[in-house]
């Protein structure tokens, strides 16, 4: 099995579509927010890996050609976002307040609980780009002297965890407008995050997208003001 | 056809996000660049919303799908989670609801002020 997997270049994304399609299967299935596609697509596909006893870099191997269109399709954001150029310019004060408060409170909030768990320096920086997107966050963290493997961990599960309870936190937070909602996913759960709100609607999507952009490059400015507390 | 061109352009951009990424030293990815080009372009009308829509809606429609490889990476990551797994775990969750709480209840309160001026 594993000099198959070591020879096809198919196998490692054709699982990962296929786990990623039960996941759509049992969410239309269940009518569930808890079948989130994309967490049951990574279980389920670590799992395979696991009984099979394949590692990452195998899996990888094929499973890198579905990523290879991360960067195209962020770029292509820009687009529901120009769809939303009005939007945007009748509320650039609230936008523009808002993803502000969420930069500080991620910031604020990593250093009261690294501060609270008698965190290390090094392990503190790691944490405090965990809001923004990968590529921003890792480049944070190893500027500042974290440890940028876990800093990636961290950001990833951001993103899943915002994507999978982003509704019921909102709906319990009472967070009305789709604008608002927009902006939380982004700038809570950057860009893994915003495929949520790509779902949800079009503005929420649009306003997800402006905030991983904004988000993530206030964290490059406020994150280095923030390190050095602890 | 149409859909390669429409390809071929975004590709472009993303091309000249990553020669800015290249050039430029800040910690900055070149999908970010091209994101900014691509709505600069836009909004000065040098790129025609046409010319990119519908590869565009498609790649974005697709974009959960690519982040299933980076999460499947977590497999490697556990063993270096394990050591600080309880504080990542609660600044992990915590982080998310303060930043929703924050972004969104800032948002929604401006939003609602503005609409009681504008009556």
């Amino acid at each position: 099995m594993k000099d198959l997997f070591l020879s096809s270049l198919f196998i490692g994304a054709g699982i990962s579509l296929l786990a990623y399609f039960s996941g759509v299967y049992l969410k239309n299935r269940f009518k569930s927010g808890i079948f989130n596609p994309l967490l049951i697509a990574i279980v389920l596909t670590i799992a395979f890996l696991k009984i099979l006893d394949i590692d990452y870099e195998t899996y990888n191997m094929s499973a890198k050609y579905i990523s290879y269109f991360l960067t195209p399709a962020t770029v292509s954001l820009a687009i529901p976002l120009y769809e939303e150029l009005e939007l945007l310019k009748r509320h650039y004060k609230a936008i523009t307040a808002a993803i502000l408060s969420g930069v500080v409170t991620s910031l604020v909030t990593v250093f009261l609980l690294s501060k609270i768990f008698g965190l290390t320096h090094s392990e503190y920086v790691t944490f405090l780009p965990k809001s923004i997107t990968t590529a921003i966050g890792m480049g944070v963290s190893e500027e500042l002297g974290g440890y940028v493997t876990i800093t990636v961990a961290v950001i990833v599960l951001t993103g899943v965890f915002g994507n999978i309870f982003g509704e019921l936190i909102l709906k319990l937070l009472k967070v009305k407008e789709p604008i608002s909602k927009g902006l939380a996913y982004g700038t809570a759960s950057h860009a893994i995050g915003t495929a949520k709100a790509m779902e949800i609607g079009e503005i929420e999507g649009a306003m997800s997208s402006l905030s991983v952009c904004v988000a993530g490059i206030l964290t490059v400015i406020l994150a280095p003001l923030f390190a050095n507390l602890i | 056809m149409k859909y390669l061109k429409q390809f071929l352009l975004i590709l472009l951009i993303s091309l000249i996000g990553e020669i800015l990424h290249y050039y430029i030293n800040l910690p900055v990815p070149a999908s970010i660049y091209g994101m900014v080009l691509l709505f600069a372009a836009l909004c000065l009308k040098i790129i025609k919303l046409e010319q990119v829509k519908d590869t565009g809606k498609f790649l974005v429609n697709i974009m959960p799908v690519m982040f299933i490889p980076a999460g499947v990476g977590l497999m490697d990551s556990f063993s270096v989670l394990k050591p600080i797994i309880v504080p990542a775990t609660v600044i992990l969750a915590v982080t998310v609801i303060t930043v929703m709480f924050a972004t969104g209840k800032v948002s929604d309160a401006i939003i609602k002020a503005e609409k009681k001026e504008g009556k």
